[in-house]
């Protein structure tokens, strides 16, 4: 047990005191952010542009429709025929012209409307455009018909079921994704944990290989112990890291956010999410509260748990591949197996949980010990049944055990073994060694 | 004299590779032990098992009277023949850890270790990390670090690869003066020269098998061949090499002398003995030289491994 703490102790510092271990923890959140300010920097800059968009309205129905917008001006040209319009246009720079020929009713001029421009308009500005000429059109055929615009606008009924749970929980349809952020968060994060320091053990065991002190150091300690020590020393590193980014993140966020006014949570919802504003008040404070009703402390001690076990799993996978090669580019053969379950829960995670939480194919998921960490961990905030979440932990932690016995053969005989690079029969042999 | 260990009917195999087969060897107490063989024989794999890094599939190990066990890592330093060090930790803090490893304390360690390092006059490495270091001067970090725990037996595989003669002779009168404290060595060695030097016994492994062993000079009176080298000054070449040819068994001698003389190697047999060789020569001229040839440990080792 005193060589298991020394080692680990070791493995600790030594990848702490790592120069470009070092440099990578306090800069990468600097990049992150950095690129982070940028981009909704550059976003910024993508609409600033103001376009100016000439109307040629020879029907005369349409003209007074067309209102200035913060990043759209329009222009309307009246007595000067379609070829002098184009001139106009081209010479002013315009982004583009309207032209809405003359005709007797509505349904004529449906398929005879063109937008002329240099380049392909953008999607988004043609949308507005035929709706504003759409919106215009309905009003005309309905007092055509005889019916009055407004009156019609006042039947309209708005439908929005709020939703509430059995035991009387209120909850709110933002919740839903608020809940996947959270497991989507949980999920990736491990992945990403999992895949940045199995790496580094996995290095850190081609390392005491390469440099030939690793027979000194086994006389010394049982394989397994400087195995266990290799990993538990690697994820403290690698937790610390992450506190240090997690840390700096945050006040980099904050602070930037307050100083150069970019709207975090702004840029964030405009990825799909429904801005928060144009959501009724009780909705946000919905929301608020949801976030409380989440199962909080049940999400922390199982993201722990998993994330632990996931990690320690596949970190005795990484360690064993290490021990089995001489030198970094002999492990693509092996790195298969070990990245392909990994991607096959973020896919399963992000596809078949997003559609349905407690289907088949997510529990399924989610009691296999290489997928379970993910799709668990994105499962969870949808609400899991807490024997399943046991069983789920049992299983990963009980397979852990079996795998780590596995490595540690495999890395008994690899840690003494140079020279050709091990097929997987050879591999197997080991195992009976 | 005691055995300090004792390796009884050891077998070792790898799938269907027998590694060691049934190799039993007795290091006494407060020798130099000289475990010799060609490469890929089997030395490394019975080293390993003393250390306790694999396991013997039959036979036993006994050190210092007990079934070799977990407790006994710190009776043992051992120096592979593979060996390094981490490349960027630093001289001294790496030492402590390893020592550490080996059941010091922390102060202990720190104590032992200025020991050596003012022995070997390299306390201004102690904060230079091992890839500053020539191999020359890792290789002395990493004979510190297997003697610092001061164990009872010393296993050293090829201790004095890539040693300059000067720092070779240190390190050797170094482990002589370890054997003289009571320590007990296993030398793994191709150096044959080292093996005369300083071995008290050897065993000779080939083929997974122990072919031979016992004390070197035990060893070396069995493969005496009562052979001589003679020097003889004579007027009468021819007649005095014919007569000598009608007695003995005369083969070319190869040494160098200054005179212009007889020269052959006589190999005397059983029933007569050196007196009679030499009042035979005396009679026939002047006798120059004459010495017994001793097998050197580099020839048994040949023609052992040639027979086996």
């Amino acid at each position: 047990m005193n060589h298991l703490k020394l080692i680990t102790e070791r493995e600790f510092l030594n990848k702490v005191k790592n120069k470009t271990f070092i440099i990578m923890t306090f800069v990468s959140p600097l990049i992150m952010v950095g690129i982070f300010a940028l981009v909704a920097y550059l976003t910024q800059l993508n609409n600033d542009k103001v376009r100016t968009i000439s109307v040629l309205d020879e029907s005369n129905l349409f003209a007074n429709e067309f209102e200035n917008t913060e990043h759209t001006k329009y222009h309307i040209l009246t007595n000067v025929t379609l070829d002098d319009a184009k001139k106009i246009v081209q010479e002013s720079n315009n982004y583009g012209l309207l032209y809405i020929p003359k005709g007797h009713t509505v349904d004529e001029l449906s398929d005879k409307i063109i937008f002329f421009s240099e380049e392909s308009p953008s999607l988004i500005v043609m949308d507005k455009i035929e709706n504003r000429i759409e919106e215009k059109a309905r009003n005309i055929k309905l007092k055509e018909s005889g019916l009055d615009p407004e009156v019609i606008n006042k039947l309209k009924v708005n439908i929005s079921a709020s939703l509430e749970t059995f035991s009387g929980e209120k909850t709110s349809k933002i919740g839903g994704g608020l809940k996947l952020i959270f497991g989507g968060a949980a999920g990736y994060l491990l992945f990403m944990f999992i895949i940045i320091y199995g790496n580094m053990i996995m290095r850190s065991v081609i390392e005491e290989k390469t440099s030939r002190i690793i027979e000194v150091i086994i006389s010394s300690v049982k394989p397994i112990q400087l195995l266990l020590g290799k990993i538990f020393g690697t994820s403290l590193a690698g937790i610390s890291q992450f506190l240090v980014w997690v840390v700096i993140g945050g006040i980099l966020l904050t602070v930037l956010s307050t100083f150069f006014g970019i709207d975090v949570a702004g840029s964030q919802m405009a990825n799909g999410q429904i801005p928060a504003n144009q959501l009724p008040n009780n909705e946000v404070a919905l929301v608020v509260q949801e976030m409380w009703n989440l199962p909080i402390a049940n999400l922390i001690i199982m993201f722990i748990l998993f994330f632990i076990g996931g990690y320690l799993l596949y970190s005795s996978l990484y360690a064993a591949i290490g021990a089995a090669v001489d030198n970094e580019t002999d492990t693509q053969q092996f790195m298969m197996p070990i990245v392909m379950p990994l991607v096959l829960a973020i896919y399963v995670g992000f596809f078949t949980v997003i559609e349905n939480p407690h289907g088949t194919v997510s529990q399924v998921f989610s009691f296999i010990p290489f997928t379970s960490p993910v799709v668990m961990l994105m499962r969870i905030p949808f609400g899991v049944p807490l024997w399943q979440q046991i069983l789920s932990v049992v299983i990963l932690f009980g397979t852990f055990y079996l795998f780590v016995i596995f490595a540690a053969k495999i890395y008994r005989v690899g840690i003494l073994m140079y020279g050709k690079k091990p097929t997987y029969k050879e591999l197997y042999k080991w195992l009976k060694y | 004299m005691d055995d300090l260990l004792v390796v009884d009917e050891v077998v070792k195999r790898y799938g269907n590779y027998t590694a060691l087969n049934n190799v039993s060897i007795n290091v006494p107490q407060g020798t130099i032990f000289g475990l010799l063989g060609p490469n890929g024989a089997g030395k490394t794999t019975l080293i390993r098992i003393i250390n306790q890094i694999t396991m013997p599939d039959e036979g036993s190990v006994i050190l210092g009277g007990e079934k070799l066990q977990q407790k006994h890592i710190k009776d043992i330093g051992y120096l592979p023949e593979e060996r390094g060090l981490y490349k960027s930790m630093k001289v001294g803090e790496q030492a402590l850890y390893l020592a550490q490893l080996k059941g010091l304390s922390k102060a202990k360690a720190k104590e032992q270790l200025k020991y050596w390092f003012d022995k070997f006059e390299i306390g201004d490495w102690w904060n230079k990390k091992i890839q500053e270091l020539s191999k020359g001067m890792a290789q002395k970090i990493q004979f510190i670090v297997t003697v610092l725990h001061q164990p009872k037996l010393l296993i050293f595989d090829e201790p004095f690869s890539g040693f300059d003669p000067i720092n070779a002779n240190l390190i050797k009168d170094e482990i002589l003066k370890l054997r003289d404290q009571g320590a007990t060595v296993i030398f793994s060695t191709h150096r044959m020269e080292s093996v005369e030097e300083l071995c008290d016994h050897i065993a000779l492994i080939n083929k997974s098998n122990k072919i031979l062993d016992g004390k070197l000079i035990d060893i070396k009176r069995e493969f005496r061949t009562n052979t001589y080298e003679v020097g003889l000054i004579t007027d009468r070449k021819a007649e005095v090499t014919q007569n000598l040819k009608e007695h003995f068994e005369l083969t070319e001698a190869n040494f160098k002398t200054i005179n212009d003389e007889l020269k052959f190697n006589v190999k005397v047999s059983s029933n007569e003995s050196a007196n009679q060789l030499i009042s035979h020569l005396t009679s026939q001229g002047q006798l120059t030289h004459f010495v017994e040839i001793i097998p050197s440990v580099n020839d048994i080792f040949i023609q052992t491994v040639k027979n086996n």
